[in-house]
């Protein structure tokens, strides 16, 4: 079987498998199973769902440089939507149950607060990458100035992992384990940047 | 020659006979954990844990109560843990038998007790209070337990005494958020502090039920303070030692992170925690995701007990003295 068609048969179960998180958390919403305190349950579960979409993304190409398999590139534009589409249920979540859409204290906590300053930063930054995802907008954007614009998912990761670190009042185990997974994610670029650069260097000395 | 002698006043004749009882009966299911041991005491409420019938203590506020169910599984105790749920499976084996309280520092009668001695001497009553935590959210819990005043008293607190300081259990054993590494972060064992008229305020207790039972382990089992009108941190749990001090305490909090908590933590609605507004709360265990909406309540200065306590803090800027 082509990869092409692995790909395109492989496609909607990834895209099934995205949607069990929301699914689970649509049928404790139904089944009024949210806990002893509901707004906490869902800005954590969602918020949570984020930070996991944006490293499933960012692990996309480690992952098919160390598997050795290409095309798993095509899979990577359906994961960092499927990040956005959670942190636009971590936004509703926020403005919407907890805020119930009191603009006045929202504007009040996105300028005094720098943990969710920081959060709503990158939720604004994730913006132009959703809507820059179509193949028309990388035609349009060219890919060099698609791929500069879209590096920006990096600074989102560090952003995203930060906004947890600073949520959090002591206990800070778990936001580490999300900065670990995150340093080796970006860690293994810069490594595989400064080997590429390197290798590149040696045929042109003398 | 028959020498008779007048019998000595019994308890039961001093003290109403309701709370004799009640307390016959925590004495009796103590001393029955000491003998058949641990395991009576363990694993939550089973019938033998009733306290009951109590006497009504003073300020009981009518709200509803919120679930024992809540009360009992949405708990902060960074020693156990430090998600909501974590304290009640963590502590399901914590020992709180045997128990011993030390009360030293600036007191004429410094003393070791076990834990059925130092409780003995006291009625124990029902005091129905507001819990407003520090992350904005709030219950209604039917506590078990005796004035902090009688306490203190009794103890005679010399001149020195400015603060009383409380210490919770190190035991990193037991409390696995206490380990060094793999801990919950705070710097233990846990130590909260009241100014000596705080401490001596007819709201202020120490609680050991709540529900008309023994307290649960997550809820700080054997002995806990519960101050109403201060953030849920300050209401100490499992202690240890009652120190009365001259200085102010630094009390776990402070030390942790001092520009976000302060000594007093009184409850403000004007002063917000840097990280969240104190503005507003929510009920535990009030309705489905879509009650959320319309069940935001108004924090009330010093949780509603304004009237009883605003007065230890005239004059004071408790802006400055969060």
């Amino acid at each position: 079987m082509s990869p092409e068609r692995i790909v395109a048969i492989a496609k909607p179960f990834v895209f099934a498998a995205c949607l069990i998180p929301f699914a689970l958390l649509a049928r404790k919403v139904l089944n009024d199973d949210l806990g002893a305190n509901p707004v906490e349950t869902l800005n954590r579960y969602t918020g949570d769902w984020t930070l996991r979409f944006l490293l499933i993304t960012l692990a996309v190409t480690p992952l098919r440089q160390l598997a050795g398999w290409p095309y798993l590139v095509r899979f990577r534009r359906m994961l960092g939507l499927f990040a956005f589409f959670y942190v636009c249920l971590h936004f509703l979540s926020w403005s919407w149950i907890d805020k119930v859409f009191d603009w006045d204290e929202i504007v009040k906590d996105v300028i005094k607060r720098p943990f969710i300053t920081l959060g709503f930063t990158c939720f604004v930054l994730l913006m132009p990458l959703a809507a820059t995802s179509t193949n028309a907008m990388v035609r349009r954007l060219g890919g060099r100035r698609w791929r500069a614009l879209h590096r920006l998912v990096y600074a989102i990761g560090i952003g995203g992992v930060v906004h947890y670190l600073w949520l959090v009042k002591s206990d800070i185990r778990e936001p580490l384990v999300y900065a670990a997974i995150l340093v080796f994610l970006l860690g293994y670029r810069v490594w595989h940047y400064l080997r590429r650069r390197v290798a590149a260097a040696v045929p042109a000395s003398p | 020659m028959l020498i008779k002698r007048a019998p000595d006043v019994t308890p039961s004749e001093i003290t109403d006979e309701k709370v004799y009882r009640a307390r016959r009966r925590f004495l009796q299911f103590s001393a029955a954990g000491l003998i058949l041991g641990p395991n009576l005491l363990v694993g939550g409420a089973a019938a033998a844990d009733k306290l009951g019938p109590l006497k009504k203590g003073p300020y009981a506020t009518d709200e509803k109560l919120t679930p024992y169910r809540d009360v009992t599984n949405y708990n902060n105790f960074y020693e156990f843990g430090s998600d909501k749920k974590d304290p009640a499976a963590n502590a399901k084996n914590f020992r709180t038998r045997p128990w011993t309280v030390t009360i030293d520092g600036a007191v004429k009668r410094p003393a070791a007790y076990q834990l059925e001695d130092f409780i003995k001497p006291y009625a124990l009553e029902e005091r129905i209070y507001r819990l407003r935590c520090v992350e904005a959210w709030s219950m209604v819990i039917p506590w078990v337990g005796f004035s902090l005043a009688e306490v203190i008293k009794k103890v005679e607190p010399t001149s020195q005494a400015k603060y009383v300081e409380f210490t919770t259990l190190l035991d990193p054993t037991q409390m696995p958020g206490q380990r060094p590494l793999l801990g919950t972060g705070l710097d233990w064992p846990y130590v909260e502090g009241l100014r000596l008229d705080e401490a001596m305020h007819p709201l202020t207790i120490l609680a050991v039920g709540l529900y008309g039972e023994v307290l649960p382990n997550q809820n700080g089992a054997p002995l806990r303070l519960v101050v109403p009108w201060k953030y849920g941190f300050k209401s100490i749990k499992s202690i240890v030692r009652i120190r009365f001090v001259e200085k102010q305490p630094v009390t776990a909090w402070m030390q942790a992170n001092p520009s976000e908590y302060g000594f007093y933590s009184n409850v403000n609605p004007q002063v917000d925690h840097p990280r969240w507004s104190q503005a507003y709360e929510r009920r535990i265990g009030e309705g489905s995701l879509l009650a959320q909406l319309t069940n935001k309540r108004k924090t009330l200065p010093f949780n509603g007990y304004a009237e009883q306590v605003a007065h230890l803090y005239a004059g004071m800027d408790l802006r400055k003295y969060f």
